[in-house]
């Protein structure tokens, strides 16, 4: 996983609340079998008409807005489970998303994929709205280490929230797994002691 | 000291505990389907590591497959490489695959229950966000990411950290007309679709437990539908008898030890939950939705709101009700819809296809309606067949497709229209859920077959229902 330390960009405001995951990457490109690639149909019914022209009204269309940042209002990521929503995101190059509240898988999946989640108060995102909507090219910083977010040209800054476990593996690109891998003995250890064979039940006919 | 079921279940699987607090949580069943494994698996390639425990994780294809010529090879060479793909991945890694043409086959949320794998006090993962329909039996059961797919199959552990508890407490009794989806859709209406997001839910009360075994899995198959990760049910006798006798559940003795175990499954008397809500069953009436996600819903004979809920942004509301078609205030009774879909893993099972069959009987679908109905499973399909249900249907109008998860999401060939209308018993009616541009109405089993017979959105009750 690649590391995260910190950014500092403009960012793109995507003010919908509720935006679930078949928006972000609609069920219908799930169909790939590798993890590359999601990007070119991130937000795709937002983004394009059916027949493939740019929707000029959506902001990913809007040249003003660029940046590695996705500032988009509450309970972001809702829905479905679907990991492609981060790979999209990801793949498309934003490495944040701000919202004021995330879906609870959405969450997990972007943490696992390099791509940070930084909740802020309903009043803090809404200066982040102000702020690119004042002036579209206003740089933003996001530091991990010290989980602050601030808006360059007033100072105005705000800290999140982040698991610790998480957080260390953001700053040295780990991932779960290579953890739980280290821990394969002490699993099947724990399986030994249980009192009910965990397994009891077969599961080949 | 005093336990949810929740906590009961947790800590009886916890292998250790992580620098920060995360819980290693150790995972007993696993279910995987096409769509969101195949990367999984190829990191398992890439590391060079095999499947840790493959008879704790069981495969099926659901989400992409045709519901009509299943015998013939998937049209859609991007559907048939991701099936094809899960069948070499299965082989090759030793993993049990109920796939095409496989009498277990189905939705993934279907056949876990029915062949008895799901089973009361059990940690169950998939990747797919509506594993919570699995809590119904008394289990931890919840949807994951591909990367925590990869995870389960290299470790059979997932790192968590453990909800806050959540109880939500239905007393009383349905009205005629009334299912457990209505329950749900109430619920959700009423928390919203961030409402539980944080927590994991145990539904209780005397309306919960009166519910069949299959009505349960409908309410907890919507937890994730108002932001929670699962939601759970305690097991009663219910519970043991529906699983007695099933393929993968304990047998004689093993069963009654079984049994004896899962009885003490329950929420301590003074446990303490981080959040209650309280309903009352004779306050839900047939419920549909009006916007574009799970929490817009009202009871059928309501108007939409004039205003988005307390919290909720104009401009949301506004975006939504435009993609609908409706206006605030507008009442949605007699309003025309073109499409109804009857199945997925909230609405498929035996018992919702005999509640149509009941109700269509010698009845017609208006013919501007397009009605199909998608068993859950193979199974559920061979029983509808072998009581008759499928004749009913077709002598109604309905279609009566192959199972699988269909136009819930429109992965395969099943999708609605653009700008149509689509009364649905799935879970979700978000923006092209169904198809780019499709509006769906969400609702019961029921009121989607009223819908069929007039045409249009109705109240259930205004139909005889005793016969």
């Amino acid at each position: 996983m690649e590391k995260f330390i910190s950014v500092n960009t403009t960012a793109v405001p995507l003010p919908n609340e509720d935006v679930d995951t078949d928006q972000i990457i609609p069920a219908r490109f799930l169909k790939a079998t590798t993890r590359e690639g999601f990007g070119d149909n991130l937000f795709c019914d937002w983004r394009y008409q059916p027949d493939g022209a740019a929707k000029t009204d959506f902001v990913l269309n809007n040249p003003l807005y660029q940046g590695q940042i996705l500032v988009a209002g509450k309970n972001f990521g809702c829905g479905s489970s679907r990991e492609h929503a981060a790979w999209a995101l990801a793949d498309y190059g934003f490495r944040v998303v701000v919202s004021s509240f995330f879906a609870d898988i959405f969450k997990g999946n972007a943490l696992n994929n390099g791509l940070l989640p930084v909740q802020v108060s309903p009043a803090f995102l809404h200066d982040l709205f102000t702020a690119i909507e004042t002036d579209p090219a206003s740089r933003f910083s996001v530091d991990l280490e010290q989980q602050t977010i601030s808006i360059d040209r007033t100072g105005a800054s705000e800290t999140f929230p982040i698991d610790p476990f998480r957080k260390v593996c953001l700053l040295n690109g780990y991932d779960d797994l290579d953890y739980l891998l280290s821990l394969r003995e002490q699993i099947a250890t724990w399986e030994q002691q249980q009192p009910f064979s965990i397994t009891a039940a077969t599961l080949t006919p | 000291m005093s336990k949810t079921l929740f906590d009961k279940i947790w800590d009886a699987h916890i292998v250790t505990t992580a620098e920060g607090g995360q819980d290693v949580l150790y995972i007993d069943r696993h279910f995987i389907h096409e769509v969101t494994s195949p990367q999984a698996f190829t990191g398992l390639r890439q590391r060079g590591i095999p499947v840790f425990r493959p008879v704790q994780t069981i495969a099926t294809a659901d989400h992409n497959v045709p519901t009509q010529n299943q015998h013939l090879p998937i049209v859609e060479p991007l559907s048939r490489s991701q099936v094809e793909k899960l069948t070499e991945n299965c082989a090759e890694f030793g993993v049990e695959l109920y796939g095409l043409g496989h009498p277990y086959q189905g939705i993934v949320h279907v056949i876990g229950p029915e062949l008895g794998i799901t089973q009361p006090g059990q940690t169950i993962v998939c990747g797919d966000s509506h594993t919570s329909t699995h809590g119904a039996f008394g289990a931890i059961a919840f949807g994951i990411g591909t990367s925590q797919v990869e995870q389960v199959l290299a470790t059979q552990c997932l790192l968590q950290k453990r909800p806050l508890r959540m109880r939500i407490t239905v007393d009383g009794q349905l009205a005629p007309g009334v299912l457990s989806k209505d329950i749900i859709l109430y619920i959700i209406a009423q928390l919203g679709a961030a409402g539980g997001t944080g927590y994991f839910v145990e539904y209780a009360g005397s309306a919960i437990r009166a519910l069949s075994m299959e009505a349960r899995m409908t309410i907890c198959n919507m937890s994730i539908e108002m932001g929670a990760r699962g939601g759970l049910i305690a097991p009663d006798n219910t519970t043991f008898e529906y699983l007695r006798g099933r393929e993968f559940a304990p047998a004689g003795a093993d069963f009654d030890a079984a049994v004896a175990q899962w009885q003490h499954l329950f929420s301590d008397a003074d446990a303490v939950f981080d959040r209650e809500y309280q309903f009352r069953a004779e306050d839900i009436a047939p419920m549909i939705t009006y916007g574009t996600n799970p929490g817009m819903g009202i009871r059928v004979s309501e108007t939409v709101p004039e205003a988005p809920a307390a919290g909720d942004s104009l401009a949301s509301f506004s975006k939504s009700l435009d993609y609908m078609g409706f206006r605030p205030g507008e009442r949605l009774i007699g309003k025309s819809v073109g499409y109804v879909f009857i199945g997925s893993c909230t609405n498929s099972r035996i018992e919702d296809l005999r509640l149509v069959a009941r109700f269509v009987q010698g009845k017609q679908k208006a013919s501007s309606v397009q009605a199909f109905i998608v068993p859950g499973s193979q199974q559920v399909a061979r029983q509808a067949k072998a009581e008759g249900l499928d004749q009913v249907f077709v002598a109604a109008g309905f279609e009566f497709r192959e199972p699988g998860c269909s136009a819930c999401l429109g992965m395969n060939e099943d999708k609605v229209p653009a700008g149509e209308y689509c009364v649905s018993t799935s879970n979700r009616n978000f923006e092209g859920r169904q198809g780019p541009g499709a509006r769906t109405i969400l609702a019961s089993p029921l009121t989607a077959a009223a819908a069929a017979v007039t045409g249009t959105i109705v109240d259930v009750r205004d139909f005889d229902l005793e016969n």
